[in-house]
């Protein structure tokens, strides 16, 4: 399952590498790209083990907010 | 955490607040005010810094060293000095830059946005009983029938069933003149009916929209990194660590508190870090707002670097449609003859006949036409009308012993020499009607390769499987160095390689269809296509209008986007260099370097911002041609 987080827009490098690193050691995560000037992140998940509320609940842990959810 | 988050979304007006405390500060400070000076410094740097500290913690946590760190160490330690004005400002201009720059990138990537806000977001479904309801357009399933509205956006990439419109699809093309169009036409997804009504059978829905495969290749090709940016993205992950312990042992080695934080706000590595991707996130979105699709910054580095470009020739320097392109008669007889018999077959030379008779309502089905012949390689001879009608090349004229005069042969051997295919009409035995037939040449190709040239392509290349004649006669009429015809697709990218094995940064210009080989050959790609699918994956720069146009605009973008990145590098660079040598002399301390630091930043992205009103500088090469022909 792919899931797109609209974020807000992301202005610093290192925000990037973070909500990166967070999402990528969730578990059922399987793959991350975080798109610095598009402000998304794309997860592949496997939705058994981690929904995509669940993705979004880590980035806006990390102070940022998760504008729109979408799942594929 | 909620509190991390509640801070973050309230950062505008913490960043008010500290800079009233930072005013209030110097205020006290001139009036004389020592003690509440230093309040309101402390204070300042406390609400400025909470900010900070929180993103340094929450990236520490992810075992990222972040300039956040950097600044939230030196701060720190600018406490235990006593050092609370600085505290205070570095603080404050830390989050102040922070605002700005989000302000300047938004500029530079409002492109994509805008381009992305013209998604269509609801549909007018034709249900069974024949009436319409509103979905949203993600509910769209194909060869659904929907009704559009004059003003309304098309909601998916679909099929004409009925109704005929006028629309705008710049968000397609680039281009915002309107195309008209009618039953059987394809419509696509974002552009915008401005007048008409259209019912349309939904063909492709969703991510799978030619509009929404364009967003999402803008959107990546923005985060695409070139070879210089992965560099730099890899140098940086060092040296944010290697400042602080180079900070840690300037702090041991010289017992000097105060010099190692001012190391350590120096030695962010901002400008650096972000001085490419801006350069190219800009360039990127000037060319999508062009119609010009180029997929990352990889692909303007080596599109900067293209010396030779090569071009197919049907379908990408012409038209590729045969067309009536000269005509001489004394009155139309002879071609509505032509245009009746020619109707019946459909050899390509017949259909563009037939076609400008129907152009020039010269169409006239009525005619009779018995005693038809057709001779293999030849023509028709046929009565029309009660008329003998020849319709054919000089071979067949010279079977039924047609006579020609001799400015009539003259005329021939100028058209044949222009690269046009000839059919001849002969009436009763008179040569009457000469048809010039060819496939056009794309509007203005001549000037927009003289601009290529003036931008620094060295050699311009033809490769076509057409008749060496032909091939020639275009190359003539458009100023190209070289040409190769009769080629198969598989030479053609022999002749690639072999162009690359000299050393030369080859462009390959195809319509994408049949060139799909050349173009993944090429160090670039270039597909001339109107949204089709096959261009969008197959090659690295799309030309949404097949327009030359968009070439210039590509490769003249190129080279602008690359020297912008090339000179926010260097001005980067630069600040460090300014700035260590300032610190080494004593006249730069923790809060005029952050300050410099953060200009350089706003530098960088403002230079990046003068890319995004780019355009093809067409009045300089104007001027050059004027010259040119004067001489």
């Amino acid at each position: 399952m792919t899931t797109t987080l609209k974020l807000e827009a992301l202005t610093c490098p290192s925000c990037l590498q973070k909500i990166q690193k967070a999402l990528q050691k969730t578990n059922g995560v399987q793959d991350v790209q975080v798109r610095f000037n598009a402000g998304k992140a794309i997860v592949q998940a496997d939705p058994d083990v981690v929904s995509s509320q669940a993705l979004a609940d880590v980035v806006t842990k990390l102070g940022y907010t998760v504008k729109k959810i979408t799942t594929k | 955490m909620a509190f991390e988050q509640w801070i973050q979304q309230k950062i505008k007006p913490i960043t008010a607040i500290a800079a009233a405390l930072v005013a209030l500060g110097l205020a006290s400070h001139w009036l004389g005010q020592t003690f509440l000076q230093q309040g309101f410094y402390i204070i300042a740097a406390i609400i400025a810094g909470v900010p900070i500290l929180l993103r340094a913690w929450s990236a520490l946590r992810m075992k990222i060293i972040s300039i956040e760190l950097l600044v939230s160490v030196a701060v720190i330690g600018a406490f235990i000095i006593g050092e609370y004005d600085e505290a205070a400002f570095v603080t404050f201009l830390f989050l102040f830059g922070d605002f700005l720059e989000q302000k300047t990138l938004a500029k530079t990537r409002q492109s994509i946005q805008t381009l992305a806000d013209m998604a269509p977001t609801t549909a007018l479904v034709v249900q069974p009983d024949g009436q319409t309801a509103e979905i949203d357009v993600d509910d769209v399933v194909p060869n659904q029938e929907l009704l559009v509205k004059t003003g309304a956006q098309i909601p998916v990439d679909g099929e004409i069933l009925t109704g005929r419109g006028d629309l705008n699809e710049a968000s397609i093309t680039g281009e915002s003149r309107l195309v008209a169009k009618e039953n059987g036409a394809d419509v696509y997804a974002g552009t915008i009916l401005e007048n008409g009504t259209l019912h349309i059978k939904a063909t492709k829905v969703g991510d799978d929209t030619t509009f929404a495969k364009i967003v999402e290749l803008v959107e990546d090709a923005q985060d695409t990194k070139s070879h210089a940016e992965k560099l730099i993205d890899k140098f940086a992950q060092y040296y944010t660590p290697a400042v602080l312990v180079i900070a840690l042992l300037v702090g041991l080695v010289t017992q000097n508190l105060r010099l190692a934080i001012t190391v350590l706000v120096l030695g962010c590595p901002g400008a650096l870090v972000i001085g490419a991707p801006v350069s190219n996130v800009a360039g990127i979105g000037n060319g999508a707002k062009h119609g010009v699709l180029v997929k990352g910054g990889a692909v303007m580095t080596t599109l900067r670097n293209v010396d030779t470009f090569v071009f197919d020739k049907t379908g990408t320097l012409t038209q590729g449609k045969t067309t009536v392109t000269t005509i001489h008669q004394d009155d139309p007889t002879g071609l509505q003859y032509a245009a009746r018999l020619e109707n019946d077959s459909d050899h390509p030379l017949g259909r563009a006949i037939v076609a400008y008779a129907a152009d020039h309502q010269l169409l006239n089905p009525g005619l009779k036409v018995t005693a038809t012949q057709t001779y293999q390689g030849l023509g028709i001879a046929a009565q029309v009308d009660g008329q003998q009608v020849l319709v054919g090349n000089q071979a067949l004229l010279k079977q039924y012993q047609v006579t020609m005069t001799p400015q009539q042969t003259a005329t021939m051997q100028t058209m044949q020499t222009q690269g046009e295919s000839l059919v001849l009409v002969a009436v009763n035995g008179q040569l009457t009607t000469l048809l010039g037939i060819s496939d056009q040449i794309r509007p203005a190709v001549a000037e927009r390769l003289q601009e290529l040239k003036q931008l620094g392509a060295k050699q311009l290349v033809m490769l076509t499987g057409d008749n060496e004649r032909t091939a020639q006669a275009v190359a003539a009429q458009i100023g190209i160095d070289q040409v190769h015809a009769e080629l198969l697709p598989a030479d053609k990218v022999k002749f690639v390689k072999q162009l690359q094995s000299e050393g030369r940064t080859v462009a390959f210009v195809g319509d994408g269809i049949n060139d799909s080989p050349s173009l993944a050959q090429a160090d670039i790609g270039i597909a001339m296509g109107s949204g089709t699918d096959v261009a969008l994956e197959t090659s690295d720069v799309v030309l949404m209008q097949s327009d030359f146009t968009e070439l210039v605009h590509a490769y003249g973008l190129a080279r602008k986007t690359v020297g912008n990145m090339r000179e926010n590098i260097v001005i980067a660079l630069a600040t460090v260099a300014f700035l260590f040598l300032g610190l080494i002399v004593g006249v730069v301390d923790m809060a005029s370097g952050m300050l410099v630091h953060e200009g350089s930043i706003l530098v960088v992205i403002l230079n990046a911002m003068r890319l995004i009103g780019y355009q093809r500088p067409v009045k300089k090469i104007k001027e050059n041609w004027q010259i040119a022909k004067e001489n």
